[in-house]
């Protein structure tokens, strides 16, 4: 009959916007990693001694070790020799100076990504660092931030004008030993940026980094290093695309966060590399490990992300509570659409007495997909009246997809207290009639329905980005009711 | 809309027969409602009152076998659902569905919206839209807390039909469809359901109640009372019929539908 469902496999597959390449010229090493390619980054950035030898190190002991296969994931083998892993637009191998010296065309595709570079940025109140393939292109007010003491800039000039900060904080939270990906990224990482707030100073704006991938057959590892020392503020968003390539792209950052006593981190991920076409071909393989380290009594270490591209994703950003009355948090949303498979999660690790967690992660799985949430609370011993709570939702908008939960709790402490709700749901059929006889079309109601759904992870983004997250969501959804 | 007149055909159906997955639930079902009458649809358990009712709303699942619906002169099933909505048929649910996190007052403008620019209309002012919500709900006897809360969300069985008439008065529908919106429905809160049911009345719009029961009947007065009965409009009647179904039982119609 005429009222028939509309054929919604044929509306999946709205196209991914990011997906155009940049023509630029690059500075791109030839495939493959051994000391000497080490050599040659470091040489090419002009490294010090002391990270020379932390990379060469890092290399041996990821030599020594076998990639992970625990998560719920499944994909062809990795040849990390086939992968070059450091590309550089070639304009900037002696380093922009300002905005005036970065190649226009690279504006223009921060343009067209919608990262507001230019004085679009102080409008919108954000600084940004735009990171393209492995280095850092720009990186705006800075001045205005010098002016409140807080240091925000790519990785490579940190390690140039603060060795003595990058040398006693870089792997302290994620040592290159953490596991197989972070011991590659601490051999190859390229760039990335870093912060560092001095006590009791809060930061007056948002700080921003939009990551894309842009090179074929490279890799990006970038290294985030966010510290926040005593009583100081920030919030931090980051932003990540990727042009479309038949082929995957690997994809392995670090991000540490440490927070002294009474300091408080907000870091936001609106993450939507290239997932792949509706076959499941291309796409970046995102294995990211992001902890962040709460070693100040009374500190807050406040993760958000919500995930939309890649692949796989292969992530668990958390928090470790050493501090006495840290808090740590954790609000997620992930979508998998088509072909593309999460195995994302947190870990909540409570060291400090009366530290409390808290996790509210939303699982989207339409088409093909697999979605699977994965996470540790863990209350040591010392953890005197440590509290915990985790809301674990997923939503099914096929008959072909998959949602997963492993949670896992490990409790020394009597006093501990440890709360663990999940939810599964399909999309109602009802819920969506409902909608489309109050005249919505097809597409509203979904997003509707699926904003309402992820409603407690949306308010905790910054306003302006929360827009921009629930638009992302929209597109990749469009369509995916099935 | 406007265009419309006491006595102009609003619902048009024509031999309709429809199966749910291989099983026949209605089965030649012939009924005429025209611009300013008000309907009952009586009838027991399995009957098809709910088919229809979801059938013409543009659920997804029915196969029409025969027969033929218009709707304001047109082809009602070559329409897709929002299509229907925006046109200005409205389903009040039997079970209304919660849709967590997503406010009332949002969902409820959308739908305004929508139906609005179908007419060609500027979208309602945020501030208006308001007023108007408040005063359709000081008429239902809602709480202004309903305009925080999420759709249907943690609403008892009488908030949830109270909730389907405000969005049925504030959409202004020209065909309303109330499916069993008395069942569950305590007297004080049958009463307040009626009143905005019959506030509604007016000669260019028309209303077609779906009920087990006829004490709706009582404060919403049907111009007309159908008994369906195995898929089939077996006898129609002014309100009287309603009352002797009321007596009566349903297997009278039946007999008497068989023995003629």
């Amino acid at each position: 009959m005429a009222t028939k469902p509309q054929d919604l496999d044929s509306l999946v597959g709205q196209t991914y916007r990011h997906g155009f390449v940049t023509d630029i010229d690059s500075d791109t090493v030839p495939p493959g990693i051994d000391e000497d390619v080490i050599r040659l980054i470091s040489a090419k950035k002009g490294e010090p001694a002391f990270l020379l030898d932390w990379r060469l190190k890092s290399l041996r002991h990821w030599q020594t070790m076998r990639e992970p296969h625990w998560a719920h994931v499944r994909y062809p083998p990795i040849d990390y020799q086939a992968i070059s892993y450091y590309s550089a637009p070639k304009a900037s191998s002696d380093g922009p100076k300002s905005l005036a010296d970065v190649d226009p065309k690279l504006l223009a595709t921060y343009d067209r990504l919608g990262v507001p570079l230019h004085e679009r940025a102080r409008l919108a109140g954000v600084a940004v660092d735009a990171v393209f393939d492995s280095v850092s292109v720009a990186t705006t007010f800075k001045a205005r931030l010098a002016e409140a003491g807080v240091i925000f800039c790519p990785f490579s000039d940190a390690v140039r004008e603060h060795p003595a900060l990058v040398e006693q904080y870089l792997g302290s939270v994620v040592p290159p030993t953490d596991n197989f990906f972070a011991a590659l990224n601490s051999a190859v990482f390229t760039d990335g940026s870093f912060v560092y707030l001095p006590k009791g100073v809060r930061c007056p704006m948002e700080l921003s980094t939009y990551f894309r991938i842009n090179a074929a057959k490279t890799g990006q590892f970038e290294r985030t290093l966010i510290i926040a020392d005593e009583g100081s503020h920030v919030s931090y968003l980051e932003g990540c695309t990727a042009p479309m390539r038949d082929e995957n792209q690997l994809h392995a950052a670090v991000v540490e966060l440490v927070a002294l006593a009474d300091a408080n981190i907000k870091y936001s991920t609106v993450q939507n590399w290239y997932p792949g076409d509706e076959h499941g071909v291309g796409g970046i393989y995102n294995f990211v490990t992001k902890r962040g380290e709460c070693r100040g009594a009374n500190s807050r270490i406040s993760w958000t992300q919500v995930e939309t591209g890649s692949a796989i994703t292969w992530k668990y950003p958390s928090c470790v509570l050493i501090g006495d009355n840290s808090v740590g948090e954790f609000y997620s949303v992930a979508v998998a659409n088509h072909y593309q498979q999460a195995d994302t999660g947190t870990k909540m690790v409570h060291v400090g007495r009366n530290t409390r967690s808290t996790i509210v992660s939303k699982g989207i799985s339409a088409g093909h997909a697999q979605n699977s949430y994965r996470g540790l609370v863990k209350v040591l011993a010392s953890a005197e009246g440590a509290r915990n709570y985790t809301q674990c939702d997923s939503l099914l908008m096929s008959d072909r997809c998959g949602a997963h939960t492993f949670p896992y709790i490990e409790v020394k402490n009597p006093t501990a207290t440890v709360e663990h709700e999940a939810t599964t749901s399909k999309i109602g059929e009802d819920q969506l009639f409902y909608c489309l006889q109050r005249g919505l079309s097809q597409e509203d109601a979904v997003n509707m329905i699926v904003s309402g759904f992820c409603k407690s992870v949306f308010k905790e983004l910054p306003m302006e980005f929360a827009v921009e997250a629930q638009n992302l969501l929209a597109v990749s959804l469009e369509g995916a009711v099935g | 809309m406007s265009s419309i007149v006491k006595g102009d055909p609003i619902l048009e159906i024509a031999d309709l027969a429809v199966e749910v997955q291989g099983r026949r639930i209605l089965d030649g079902v012939n009924l005429a409602v025209r611009a300013g009458e008000v309907h009952a649809i009586m009838g027991p358990n399995g009957a098809g009152k709910s088919t229809l009712s979801q059938l013409l709303a543009g659920r997804s699942g029915y196969e029409v076998k025969r027969g033929t619906v218009r709707y304001l002169g047109e082809d009602l099933l070559a329409l897709p659902a929002e299509e229907r909505a925006r046109r200005g048929l409205f389903l009040g649910f039997q079970y209304p569905v919660e849709i967590p996190g997503v406010n009332n007052v949002y969902l409820l403008k959308a739908a305004l919206n929508a139906q609005r620019r179908q007419h060609g209309l500027p979208e309602v002012d945020a501030f208006d839209f308001l007023g108007l919500v408040r005063d359709k709900m000081r008429l239902m006897q809602m709480d202004e807390s309903f305009l925080s809360r999420g759709v249907n969300e943690g609403f008892s069985g009488g908030e949830k039909k109270r909730n389907e008439i405000l969005q049925m008065l504030v959409l202004e529908p020209t065909l309303a469809i109330l499916d069993e919106t008395d069942s569950g429905l305590d007297i004080d809160a049958l009463k307040v359901v009626a009143s905005g049911v019959n506030s509604l009345r007016r000669d260019d719009r028309a209303v077609v109640l779906v009920t087990h029961y006829q004490r709706l009947l009582d404060h919403v007065v049907p111009d007309r009372v159908h008994v369906l009965v195995g898929g089939r409009i077996l006898k129609s009647g002014d309100r009287n019929l309603a009352l002797e179904l009321e007596r009566r039982g349903y297997d009278w119609v039946r007999h008497e539908a068989s023995a003629a």
